[in-house]
């Protein structure tokens, strides 16, 4: 910073750690506990290091821990979940992208019409409406699907919001350059907007992505395939045994494995992510 | 709000925004009108007989001494939330802002809650403070306090708290920590430069700079308070002890998935839009401001 | 003339190859059955399926995991709206009333078996295990498939260093109070604690001590019942685990199974819990354990009766084809042959339905090898059941439910006397039956 106090810093870095531990503590105690034996588990207190049975957990999580809920093989779950979140996110970003474009770039009657229809959209979340929504999936031939699993759920406002908000931002002299060269508005989207939206783009990814990764309700409706199955559904249906007991350590297991993905983009996209947002707040 | 630079065609905005448009239309406002008309219908959960009873849902909704409190409930626990999300990020953000080496590693550590599913994260939680096994409470006992967010109903609200505020601090902690880089140096320094201290600059300086900023997490925070947090109560209280963590989105889900009233829940529903809209109206016409000025 | 004939041969033999080709495909009849069992028991469930399907090879069952009670039946409300319905789903004990008033939506189990010619003798079942699922008249309407009931889980070590007769768990709730004190003396941190408290303290409370939970024969008799858990025996009883919930005697642990922890991890002696709650028990608690009955208030003349069942049920739901429905009522049959539920119960610990199946698993020698594993029969079949022992047919019942956990809360907690509690849980589940009753007219 501007001023070189180490007392100060020292502070800085004792807050950061203890954040980070506060906000790590539960992902390690997942950890450990995807370890040990449901025996250990469940009295008190569980230990705080990890237990031996880390392999046997792990491995029984991807081979066969998947297959007593009655499941698809691990390996088609992540898929259904890779398909989903990929579909959602990169749907999104298209439709959003675009419908912003016209918004911003555009006049036309109804324009800002559209555009709260789009932006409504928060307002009333999935849960709320899914016997419905559900109908009309139905109607539609679209159970079953992968279609049915990502098109309904790309209707979103907040990707739509944020390309808006960029847009706004960006200097008119690009626009006036580029008309001057001569090109239209679709050579101009692709040729100057969308490069410069990168960051951006990669910042909705990671969100949508999680997202999509994430759904638990709408899956698990409009599928009756178990096929179709996503490895959260499978991570929910451990835990839904009615009076059965539950088998912790491999839920944590499972957990721990569907985290992998979503984490893992966070934390490679992270650089993009934090500077897409940036551009947002200028 | 308005560009100056735009293009004249007639044809093509239309059909840039229609495919959002028609997935919206077709999934959201088709499924999201039968689920407002629903609040003015008395109906079995088949479908099978069905009476207009118009606004009889609503009135009974007003005088449900279990409703009001569900609202008093969602207020306290939405500001909590919010407060304890953003304050614990913006210290964060603050305090990475200050860090040059491993800044990267503080920031990826600091992002992995995003990832969790909400429900997941409610058990995580639950694992930690469950009277008998949990980690902490075991903790909490060796000096003397019995943790029981059973029977307590303000340990369980605290509970639920934590838990929702955790998931959020890592979004927030992204927002204020890009919002932090983009202040421009030479204004820092130059209150330097005048004398004033890492304290007062922030107060005078960064934080005001960094409103927007604020003000758009805080309805973002709330928004979320108000509707993703379903799954956290859900997985660690179940509304309990005695209702002390029955937010307004559980009672919806409740009413509707359990006790199959949907007539009811949908009521809930049109309720909670309308206050999320009110919110975001007055969101948007701030950040309107902001972007002139 | 004669390739005239051999041409026309050839025809007729390529004609009766396709359809020989064609039969086998058609003739297997999908029938779609969505269930809420995940873990070990998901998988369960789907060997009986498969087992059914190897056996014969007209219909193919194909059972599919929905989530849990809640989601597979609001999946089933959403997919019947959407006219995708299954053929069979498994709804909980308190979706009884709602699937019941659901008339076109459903096809009750005596219609279907009757229809399809099926051989289904009523008498075969055991009465306590599917009164709950029948009417008035004893007609059945669903499936009893896993139905459970409450039993007493003690520590027989604990009991041992406390000085009791592990062979002889209480059999009162004065004896059960006594014996807690005496655990406590012995260093035990609580006496007993429960699961399920709605189910076990109260509504199981009125079935064995042969007492309304509400008017019209706790709702079997018409949609206009109300509660009567406010009754003099209810807040005795409740008024007397507050008391003991003071010195600890008697713990909270959670509206579901979350107490069953603290009886595995040795903190409370004794555990009043689900007898399907074995398997797991058995797996986590690290001492020797009985099961003993329910116990009774012995001032309160009828007492002990019989214990009502917890579960889920299957039902048929309306809109298929007459053939889909033979397939239907033959996976039925299958379920409730003696074997297929000597095993399902041998395996989860739920109860089976029918009498052949208790007496075959006897023969077996499973309950010399299991003791205790026994007394959650005995306990239902002890006596013939009355209309306040039958179960329960009341709407919205998942809430009411709540509620009622929500007001014993508040009595554990100390907020509440246990007469305004129940008085209140009666005002509230009053007030859900009516709107049932409002939106089902």
């Amino acid at each position: 910073m501007v001023e070189r106090q180490p007392v100060l810093t020292v502070l800085t870095h004792v807050v950061l750690a203890l954040g980070i531990a506060v906000v790590a503590f539960p992902i390690y105690v997942t950890f450990v506990a995807s370890s040990h034996a449901l025996p250990d588990v469940v009295r008190a207190p569980m230990p705080l290091a990890p237990g031996g049975h880390l392999v046997e957990n792990y491995w029984g999580a991807l081979t066969e821990g998947l297959r007593t809920v009655g499941g698809a093989p691990v390996g088609r779950m992540l898929l259904n979940s890779l398909v989903m979140a990929l579909a959602i996110a990169a749907g999104k970003i298209v439709i959003s992208l675009l419908s912003a474009y016209a918004i911003v770039y555009f006049r036309f009657p109804f324009r800002m019409g559209f555009f709260w229809m789009i932006f409504m959209t928060l307002m009333l979340p999935v849960e709320v409406r899914i016997v419905p929504t559900f109908k009309v999936v139905s109607d539609l031939g679209m159970l079953n699907s992968y279609g049915g699993l990502t098109i309904p759920l790309i209707a979103s406002a907040t990707a739509t919001f944020l390309f808006r908000q960029f847009f706004l931002t960006v200097p008119d002299e690009l626009l006036e350059a580029a008309r001057i060269d001569g090109a239209g508005p679709l050579t101009f989207l692709k040729t100057v907007l969308v490069p410069i939206s990168r960051t951006n783009i990669a910042a909705l990814f990671v969100i949508l992505f999680i997202y999509g990764w994430n759904q638990y309700l709408w899956p698990l409706l409009i599928t009756t395939d178990q096929r179709m199955d996503t490895i959260v559904v499978a991570i929910h249906r451990m835990v839904a045994v009615a009076e059965a007991q539950v088998e912790w350590p491999r839920v944590m297991a499972t957990t721990m494995l569907a985290m992998l993905p979503p984490v893992a983009v966070v934390v490679l996209m992270q650089r993009w992510f934090v500077k897409g947002l940036v551009e947002t707040e200028k | 709000m308005e560009k100056r630079a735009v293009f004249q065609h007639r044809l093509l905005p239309y059909l840039l925004v229609m495919p959002q448009i028609v997935v919206t239309l077709v999934f959201f406002f088709w499924p999201a009108s039968q689920a407002v008309r629903q609040s003015v219908l008395a109906e079995d959960p088949f479908g099978l007989t069905t009476r207009f009873v118009w606004a009889e849902n609503f009135r009974g909704l007003l005088r449900d001494p279990d409703y009001l409190r569900a609202a008093g409930t969602t207020a306290v626990f939405s500001i909590s939330v919010t407060a304890l999300a953003l304050a614990s990020a913006l210290l964060l953000a603050v305090m990475a802002d200050r860090v040059i080496r491993g800044a990267t590693v503080y920031r990826t550590l600091l992002i992995w809650p995003y990832a969790v599913a909400p429900a997941v994260a409610g058990v995580l939680w639950l694992f930690l403070f469950n009277p008998t096994v949990g980690i902490v409470s075991f903790a909490l006992r060796q000096v003397g306090y019995r943790w029981n967010h059973l029977l307590n109903g303000g340990e369980a609200m605290l509970l639920v708290i934590l838990a929702a505020a955790w998931k959020q601090v890592s979004y927030n902690f992204v927002f204020f920590l890009a919002g932090l880089s983009s202040i421009g140096r030479s204004v820092i320094e130059a209150a330097a430069i005048d004398g004033a201290g890492p304290a007062r600059r922030f107060v005078a300086i960064v934080f005001p700079l960094l409103s927007p900023t604020v003000f758009f997490l805080v309805v973002v925070n709330v928004v979320y308070a108000f509707f993703d947090t379903f799954g956290i109560v859900h997985a660690v209280t179940g509304g309990g002890p005695a209702g002390a963590t029955q937010i307004l989105v559980f009672k919806v889900f409740r009413d509707g998935f359990v006790g199959f009233d949907l007539g009811r829940s949908a009521a809930q529903s049109v309720i909670l839009m309308l206050v999320v809209i009110g919110l975001t109206v007055a969101q948007f016409r701030y950040l309107e401001r902001r972007v002139h000025y | 003339m004669e390739s005239f004939r051999v041409r026309g041969a050839g025809v007729v033999a390529v004609v009766v190859l396709l359809l020989l080709a064609a039969a086998p495909a058609a003739a297997e009849t999908e029938i779609t059955f969505w269930h809420a069992m995940g873990g070990a028991l998901g998988e369960k469930v789907k060997e009986i399926a498969e087992a059914f399907n190897r056996s014969q090879s007209e219909y193919r069952v194909n059972a599919v995991y929905k989530g849990n009670y809640s989601e597979t039946m609001t999946a089933a409300i959403a997919a019947f709206r959407a006219r995708q319905q299954p053929h069979v789903v498994q709804v909980f004990e308190v979706g009884t009333a709602t699937m019941m008033a659901a008339r076109g939506a459903i096809k009750p189990v005596h219609a279907l078996m009757a229809e399809a010619g099926e051989k289904f003798d009523p008498g075969a079942y055991l009465p306590a295990v599917t009164g709950y699922y029948t009417t008035a008249d004893g007609k059945m309407l669903s499936l009893p498939f896993n139905s459970s009931t409450p039993v007493l889980y003690y520590n027989r070590e604990a009991f041992k260093k406390a000085g009791l007769d592990p062979a002889r768990p209480p059999r009162t709730w004065p004896e059960l109070g006594a014996a807690a004190t005496k655990l406590q003396a012995a260093g035990v941190p609580c006496g007993f604690t429960t699961d399920w408290q709605s189910w076990i303290q109260i509504e199981n409370l009125s079935a064995w001590h042969d007492v309304p939970l509400a008017t019209r024969a706790n709702g079997f008799g018409g949609l206009d019942a109300e509660l009567r858990i406010n009754s003099p025996l209810h807040v005795k009883h409740v008024a007397q685990i507050a008391e003991w919930q003071k010195t600890k005697t008697f713990d909270y642990g959670g509206r579901r199974n979350e107490a069953t922890a603290k009886f595995t991890s040795g903190e409370c002696g004794m555990l009043t819990e689900s007898s399907a709650g074995y398997a797991g028990i058995k797996r986590t608690a690290r001492f020797d354990f009985g099961i003993g009955m329910l116990p009774y208030w012995p001032d309160v003349k009828g007492a002990p009766r019989n214990t009502i069942i917890g579960g889920a049920s299957l039902w048929v739901m309306a809109g298929h084809t007459p053939q889909a429905y033979r397939g239907v009522a033959r996976f039925f049959s299958y379920l409730s042959s003696p074997e297929v539920q000597a095993d399902w119960h041998q395996f989860s610990g739920y109860l089976p339905i029918t009498r052949a199946a208790w007496e075959l698993t006897k023969r077996q020698g499973f309950y010399d090898r299991n003791p205790g594993t026994e007394v959650s029969i005995l306990q239902m079949t002890g006596r013939a059941p009355t209309e306040n022992s039958k179960g329960l047919r009341l709407g919205n019942f998942a809430q009411i439910r709540d509620v009622i956990d929500e007001e014993l809360e508040a009595v554990w907690a100390g907020k509440k006397s246990a007469r305004d509690a129940l008085d209140a849980a009666v005002r509230r589940g009053n007030e859900l039956l009516r709107q049932f009753e409002r939106a089902n007219r």
